[in-house]
């Protein structure tokens, strides 16, 4: 089958994207939203521009959609995306990096139940410290590029989560109460580099 | 020994509609092993003590064409939970017929008694195109009525669920295994 993956640049969607070329999906695109709005409740992508530089060292096409980020209208948009990526690469199923967020997925699936092509969320409910330690594995070199948490500052920005990072921000996580896998928003990620890429991405 | 049947024809659905199942069993050091619903023999309904069938995406339906692999279902005697397609098919194989209503999302049903710890008004997380009416099967309603949302055999230890209790009832799943 081949897919189109919502994609936002973070660990998230990256490692979405790896587990469906891993299971033997051909992805067609790659379909990124830039909202306007940096309180949008469906995207989060504070490097969209670097996005380019990640299609482009996972040699798979970008589709890039605009948005004002206006709550509910941004959905139009992302179907609007999802039809252009239909029509141009023949996608028969969307892939996403939704772990938690109800919110998100349930959107999702209803602008794909609609368009009759599947949805994939291959990271749903999965463990957030699973989830790290499997990008960690898999040689996904992330780093956080914003933060938004009580115990997390800037110091933290820029730098790889590697496994002795990824120890102090499970204690960190337990004593402010945070996600680990940020799903509250509480930090962005940006793969810099993954089993994807043809090499590292220079931001 | 628990037997988790995966339903999905697509194998990226895997990480979706089995993996979180295994997780809340791994989570609770309960013994299990995972196989597709056209491989389980009779050698494996008799090695386990409980089924789970496990429910897949909204277009995933392959398995409405394979219902003769199932019909070790009216025999069986253990107990079994059937999640959203995993419900479906009980349905179908006691007799019941497809009907079509879609819900995506976050659904306020209310449970008219206990069921698998649920009572009264639950928030369930739902994704589905297709129903079964059991309300003329041999089975008890608990929430829905034509419309069915949990029902019990009359007889038997099989519970279906047509939402998903993996994403917000992991509770369930405990209490379904204690019986």
């Amino acid at each position: 089958m081949k897919i189109g993956v919502l994609f936002s640049g973070g660990k998230d969607s990256a490692y979405a994207a790896w587990l469906a070329k891993k299971e033997g999906y051909e992805i067609g695109c790659l379909i990124t939203i830039v909202s306007e709005n940096k309180e949008s409740y469906m995207f989060h992508t504070p490097f969209i521009d670097k996005v380019i530089l990640q299609a482009k060292e996972m040699e798979i096409p970008l589709i890039i959609v605009k948005t004002k980020g206006e709550k509910e209208h941004e959905l139009i948009d992302l179907e609007k995306a999802i039809k252009l990526a239909i029509k141009t690469y023949k996608i028969n199923g969307v892939v996403t990096g939704a772990i938690e967020s109800v919110y998100q997925a349930t959107r999702v699936q209803k602008i794909c139940n609609q368009l009759k092509i599947e949805c994939f969320n291959p990271l749903w409910q999965k463990n957030a410290l699973e989830h790290w330690n499997d990008l960690i594995k898999n040689k996904f070199k992330v780093i956080l590029v914003s933060v938004a948490a009580d115990g997390l500052n800037k110091a933290w920005t820029h730098k790889e989560i590697n496994l002795q990072r990824l120890a102090e921000l499970t204690k960190l996580s337990e004593k402010y109460k945070f996600h680990l896998a940020f799903e509250g928003g509480e930090a962005e990620t940006f793969v810099v580099n993954s089993p994807m890429f043809n090499k590292e991405v220079k931001i | 020994m628990i037997l988790v049947i995966n339903i999905c024809n697509e194998r990226l659905h895997y990480l979706e509609f089995v993996k979180p199942i295994c997780d809340i069993l791994d989570n609770n050091n309960l013994k299990y092993f995972v196989k597709s619903y056209k491989e389980v023999s009779k050698a494996e309904l008799d090695k386990c003590n409980k089924v789970i069938i496990c429910g897949t995406s909204l277009f995933d339906n392959e398995f409405t064409k394979d219902l003769d692999k199932f019909k070790w279902i009216l025999n069986f005697n253990k107990p079994i939970l059937g999640i959203c397609g995993g419900m479906q098919i009980i349905g179908l194989v006691f007799g019941g017929k497809i009907r079509k209503m879609t819900e995506i999302g976050f659904y306020s049903e209310y449970f008219n008694r206990d069921f698998l710890g649920l009572s009264e008004k639950c928030e369930v997380y739902h994704l589905h195109n297709n129903y079964i009416d059991f309300s003329k099967l041999a089975f008890d309603i608990f929430c829905g009525n034509e419309f069915s949302q949990a029902v019990k055999h009359k007889e038997k230890e099989i519970y279906c669920v047509l939402f998903h209790p993996e994403v917000r009832q992991k509770e369930l799943f405990l209490n379904f295994l204690s019986k």
